[in-house]
């Protein structure tokens, strides 16, 4: 890779590493925080400028790294001139943002939470301008709805926080699922999710049958987040953010990501009809409405947040033209809009933060009061209403330029019009900001009498101002950016000449009229206000909540209707939509022929068939008596393991008649505790109902089985039987591949299982702890118990077993490797020998002797696992690569050492360990329950009372 | 021989499906172990029957062998198969000590239940 493909990664990266600091770094008090919220912006800036040569000269940096190819996922990023546009805006308006938010936040917010929110977002939004690969893109743009939601919503404790940070996430969110499908729509037509590949198959996408739905779900996607009629309407609600947020997220970054879509794709999707009625339209209607709210709005925020939506209009409407000149006009704005309403966002923040106050008709005269915010203010304000010597004219005559000669439908008229009416409400609204809040006399009520805030908070927006006035005097400086930007944005080489003196234009003429109409617009605002606010308008907030509360009751009812709390609903359910899925699947193509031919039955097969047929059908009818109803699920287990034996399939049969012991131990003992009856309580109708869903599902998977019992298939495994021995040192297939091939696998099951084991211990001590614990002391067993719970002859059976059950189960744990048998297995039998003492000499006799603890037996074994499988590194293979050796020890036969069978005792460990801690944990309730137990392994002897050799727990 | 197989496969899975329609904890912990020796046998059967393949390598040239995959696969099934069991055994005794009863449905008294109250929209 490149110099400079690296260092576009560390770009994409530094925002979302320096995202962990802050938080940590609050600690240290709020300018360091502030600081190490600064440094991998400053940095990634830095870098960002070390790149810019190139992309003046027309260079595109990129960097890829294949992600998940299959999925044509990769992390690529490619930096051009509109990317660099983008990037420097983020970076940068980032800095200024950092170091206002500094002196904005108060003592009381948590500042560390804030900054490390403003970098993720950060991230997200770069990740968005410099991503190459279009799915990589997308989940940037779901990360920026999210830091967004995080940080709309920073102000917890108010309820408009919370309801605008809602809004704006699922508005934005709801956009951005659109997108996708938009884009993958787009991927598929273009062959590849890669922009750059795209962005060369403009032709083949117009030409699609598919080019206007693509267009139509991405446009939704860019529509939703740059605000745009009739979606405009989160904008203003998002507004309850700190002011920073606003500032960054909603006048220079976020919003503009919709508009940034739209200028990356405009190569792809523009120059249709369709892209202009749809896009143009929008933009401009957007445009009119935005301005015309925004006049009427007295709070200083939302006027500022409709005059963005109106903004974002000209910007999307300008995209919508699909003229070369449009777009560079549409690139100059999106710098000229960032630098004035940022600026403006940061004057509204100043003016509340000193007033406490942002409702304009509370506010006026502050001009004396403050002088350098009413400044700062005056100049944005007046590039935003487009005078002439700030930059923000010069981009608006670009802008009415491009509207006067303009077709719409037919009409030479209407896009002139509009965009003169728009231009003339923006200058109503912008002076308004300036005379309404600045001029007129100073007044006695405010809320807080307001100076100038110290420097740290203005230094921003005057920096930024600067900027308005710099371009504004001398346009060309800022010629060279928009002139790689602009050509970045049409793929055409353009080299465009700001100037901003045109001659008499028709442009001029509509400015003027703006101007003129816009300053008689304001003088009568008074007169207007009443009839505007008595009005009625539909009010979006009303109108997206009772669409919200429709949806929610919608959600309620099925999910009521289907989840009302009874699990056997639950079940029933997904029993019936899992077989009526299967019936789906199953008619869409009809079944090819059989072509297996039949294994004869011997009769005692036949036997064990009927044994298990038989047993089933009486554990389902006789399953009220519960203990019956075990000794038969007993039955079918052991016809099961005898089937795996008969099938060739040895280890099965060993693990399956070795669990079949312990799961009948574990549902014996909870047994004890439960009620022996299961009482007879559904009627009859639900009882046949039941049985329908069964039969139907039972028969389903019994054809299901069948069908594929009778067709041959293409298998991987010849692969496994033939590598077995070669690659793996064993000639059990199956143990190779637990402890070898699929040893991964085999790791996370014993993960699993030991994880169950812990929970179910934390269970019982959880139960042991709690109100139940109370329950279970009161109740009395005794009646249950057996005088002889210790009965000779087992004790000494078991105890003579014991050496004898521990070497079959190192038996069957060495030979696993290449006969039946294995950790899995040894362990359980193992376990069952552990069992039989607990049973037969009782629980703390055994307990007594116990050396090692059950958790720390499965930690081992986790660990030893863990460990044989990194010793890979060692030899530089992947984890879990496993070796093998022959030895010879001349009084034994040659035998084999693999590391697969270290591998092996850690499976044995972990599931001894965990059989263990789960049968002992239910013990363990035994002895709560006011089991005795005893001290002598046999505590019976008839010449006395039996408690005599016991001790109450 | 298939057949005896797939019906078998099927009558556990009847029986399974029956019995975790029940109401009561101890029924449905028996229906999932029917459904448990169910899923396992159809899973050891996608690998196709055998009658003395076994997957243990032979000392004497070329055999053939059944598949082994999906044994091993059901080898850890089982194993897991046990410790879902006894996790919701667990669950299962847990439930009756508290609520004194091992019905397994939500009844109406429950939900007026102050703890359990719907969250309402701040």
């Amino acid at each position: 890779m490149s110099h400079g493909g690296t260092l576009l990664f560390l770009i994409a990266l530094l925002p979302f590493l320096g995202a962990l600091f802050p938080a940590l770094m609050i600690r240290a008090g709020r300018n360091v925080c502030a600081v190490t919220t600064a440094v991998p912006t400053v940095l990634a800036l830095t870098m960002l400028l070390v790149l810019a040569p190139a992309v003046f000269r027309g260079e595109v940096i990129q960097a890829q790294i294949e992600w998940l190819p299959q999925l044509g996922l990769s992390a690529s990023f490619f930096l051009d001139g509109l990317g660099l546009l983008f990037a420097g805006m983020i970076l940068g308006v980032g800095l200024l943002i950092t170091l206002y938010a500094r002196f904005y936040l108060s003592g009381e917010d948590p500042m560390g939470q804030f900054y490390t929110y403003l970098l993720l977002f950060q991230g997200a939004m770069l990740g968005i301008v410099i991503s190459d690969n279009i799915l990589l893109l997308l989940v940037f743009w779901e990360l920026t709805s999210l830091s967004s939601f995080l940080l709309i919503g920073y102000w917890k404790h108010l309820p408009q926080g919370r309801q605008g940070a809602r809004m704006a996430l699922a508005v934005t969110g709801a956009g951005g699922l659109a997108m996708i499908a938009g884009m993958l729509i787009l991927g598929n037509i273009a062959g590849s999710y890669n922009l750059t590949d795209i962005l060369q198959a403009g032709d083949a996408i117009r030409a699609s049958d598919w080019y206007l739905p693509a267009l139509i779900l991405i446009l939704l996607g860019a529509f939703t987040k740059s605000a745009q009629f009739p979606f405009h309407f989160w904008l203003p609600h998002a507004m309850a953010a700190p002011t920073p947020v606003s500032a960054y997220l909603h006048s220079a970054t976020m919003v503009k990501a919709g508009v940034f879509l739209m200028a990356r794709m405009w190569p792809v999707l523009s120059g249709t009809d369709a892209w202009f009625y749809i896009v143009a339209t929008t933009g401009l209607v957007t445009m009119v409405i935005g301005a015309l709210i925004a006049l009427f709005k007295d709070d200083l925020k939302a006027l500022l947040a409709f005059s963005t939506v109106s903004h974002l209009g000209l910007l999307t409407m300008l995209l919508g033209f699909g003229t070369q000149a449009a777009a560079v006009a549409a690139v100059f704005h999106i710098i000229n809009h960032l630098t004035f309403k940022a600026a403006l966002f940061m004057t509204a923040g100043i003016v509340d933060h000193e007033t406490h106050t942002r409702d304009i008709k509370r506010l006026g005269g502050l001009r004396h009061l403050m002088p350098i915010t009413f400044l700062i203010g005056t100049v944005a304000a007046l590039s935003m209403a487009g005078i002439p010597l700030f930059n923000g004219f010069l981009s608006k005559e670009m802008m009415l330029e491009e509207a006067s000669h303009t077709v719409w439908a037919g009409s030479h008229l209407a896009v002139p019009v509009l965009a003169t009416l728009g231009a003339l409400l923006s200058v109503a609204y912008s002076f308004r900001f300036i005379a309404h809040v600045f001029l007129g006399p100073v007044r006695e009520d405010y809320p807080h009498t307001p100076h100038d805030p110290p420097f740290g908070m203005w230094a921003s927006p005057a920096l930024l101002t600067v900027f308005v006035i710099v371009i504004g005097v001398a346009p060309f400086l800022a010629e060279g950016l928009v002139t790689v930007a602009a050509s970045a944005v049409t793929g055409a080489d353009l080299h465009p000449h700001l100037k901003i003196w045109h001659g008499v234009t028709p442009a001029l003429w509509m400015s003027v009229i703006a101007v003129i109409g816009g300053a008689a617009l304001l003088s009568l605002h008074p007169k207007f206000d009443p009839i505007w606010s008595a009005a009625r308008r539909p009010e979006a907030k009303a109108i997206f909540d009772r669409l919200v509360a429709a949806v929610v009751a919608a959600s309620r009812m099925i999910t009521e209707g289907t989840h009302n709390g009874a699990i056997s609903r639950y079940l029933a359910v997904f029993t019936v939509s899992a077989t009526a899925l299967g019936w789906i699947a199953f008619s869409g193509s009809g079944l090819s022929a059989p072509t297996r031919e039949l294994l004869p039955v011997p009769s005692v097969i036949a036997v064990g068939w009927i044994m298990l047929i038989v047993a089933t059908l009486s554990v389902v009818t006789m399953h009220h008596h519960r203990f019956r109803a075990l000794v038969l699920i007993g039955i079918i287990g052991l016809a099961i393991s005898a089937g795996f034996v008969y099938l060739s399939a040895p280890d099965l049969a060993l693990t399956q008649i070795s669990v079949e012991t312990v799961t009948i131990m574990l549902l014996l003992l909870a047994l004890h505790f439960l009620p022996k009856l299961t009482p007879k309580e559904s009627s009859n109708a639900l009882r046949i109902r039941d049985a329908a869903i069964a039969l139907t599902a039972g028969a389903g998977v019994g054809a299901l089985a069948y069908a594929f019992l009778r067709r041959d298939i293409d298998t991987i495994s010849d692969f496994h039987i033939a590598n077995s021995y070669e690659g793996g040192g064993g000639t059990n297939v199956v143990n190779v591949i637990l402890v070898d091939f699929r040893g991964y696998d085999t790791y996370g099951e014993i993960i699993v299982l030991g994880i169950a084991g812990f929970v179910i211990y934390a269970l019982m001590d959880a139960l042991l702890n709690g109100p139940a614990a109370r329950r279970l002391k009161n109740t009395d067993y005794s009646r249950d118990r057996s005088s002889d719970r210790h009965p000779l002859m087992m004790v000494v059976v078991t105890r003579v077993l014991m050496p004898i059950a521990v070497v079959v189960g190192l038996y069957i744990f060495l030979r696993g490797h290449n006969e039946p048998g294995g950790g899995f297995v040894a362990g359980l039998v193992i376990a069952i020998a552990l069992l039989m003492q607990y049973m037969a000499s009782g629980f703390a006799w055994t307990q007594a002797r116990k050396r090692v603890e059950y958790h720390t037996m499965i930690g081992l074994g986790v660990v030893i696992a863990g460990l044989t499988g990194a010793g890979a590194w060692l030899a530089a293979r992947p984890f879990l690569t496993s070796a093998y050796t022959y030895v010879h020890w001349p009084p034994i036969e040659e035998f084999e050492l693999a590391t697969a069978m270290l591998f092996d005792l850690g499976v044995f460990l972990t599931v001894l360990g965990a059989v263990m801690l789960m049968l002992y944990s239910l013990s363990r309730i035994a002895r709560f329950a006011g089991e005795t137990v005893n001290v002598e392994p046999m505590d019976y002897d008839p010449g006395q009372q039996a408690t005599d050799n016991e001790v109450k727990h | 021989m298939e057949f005896v197989v797939a019906s078998s496969i099927g009558v556990l899975t009847a029986g399974g499906v029956y019995l975790i329609l029940r109401l009561r904890s101890f029924p449905v912990i028996l229906g999932l172990a029917l459904l448990s020796y169910a899923v396992n046998v159809f899973l050891f059967a996608s690998g196709r029957l055998a009658v003395d393949l076994s997957p243990i390598l032979s000392k004497y040239g070329d055999a053939s062998y059944t598949d082994p995959l999906p044994q091993a696969l059901v080898l850890t099934a089982i194993v897991i198969s046990f410790g879902m069991t006894a996790v919701l055994v667990m669950i299962g005794l847990g439930a009756f000590f508290e609520a004194e009863t091992d019905q397994i449905d939500i009844t109406a008294q429950d939900e007026t239940d102050p703890g359990a109250s719907k969250e309402t929209d701040a």
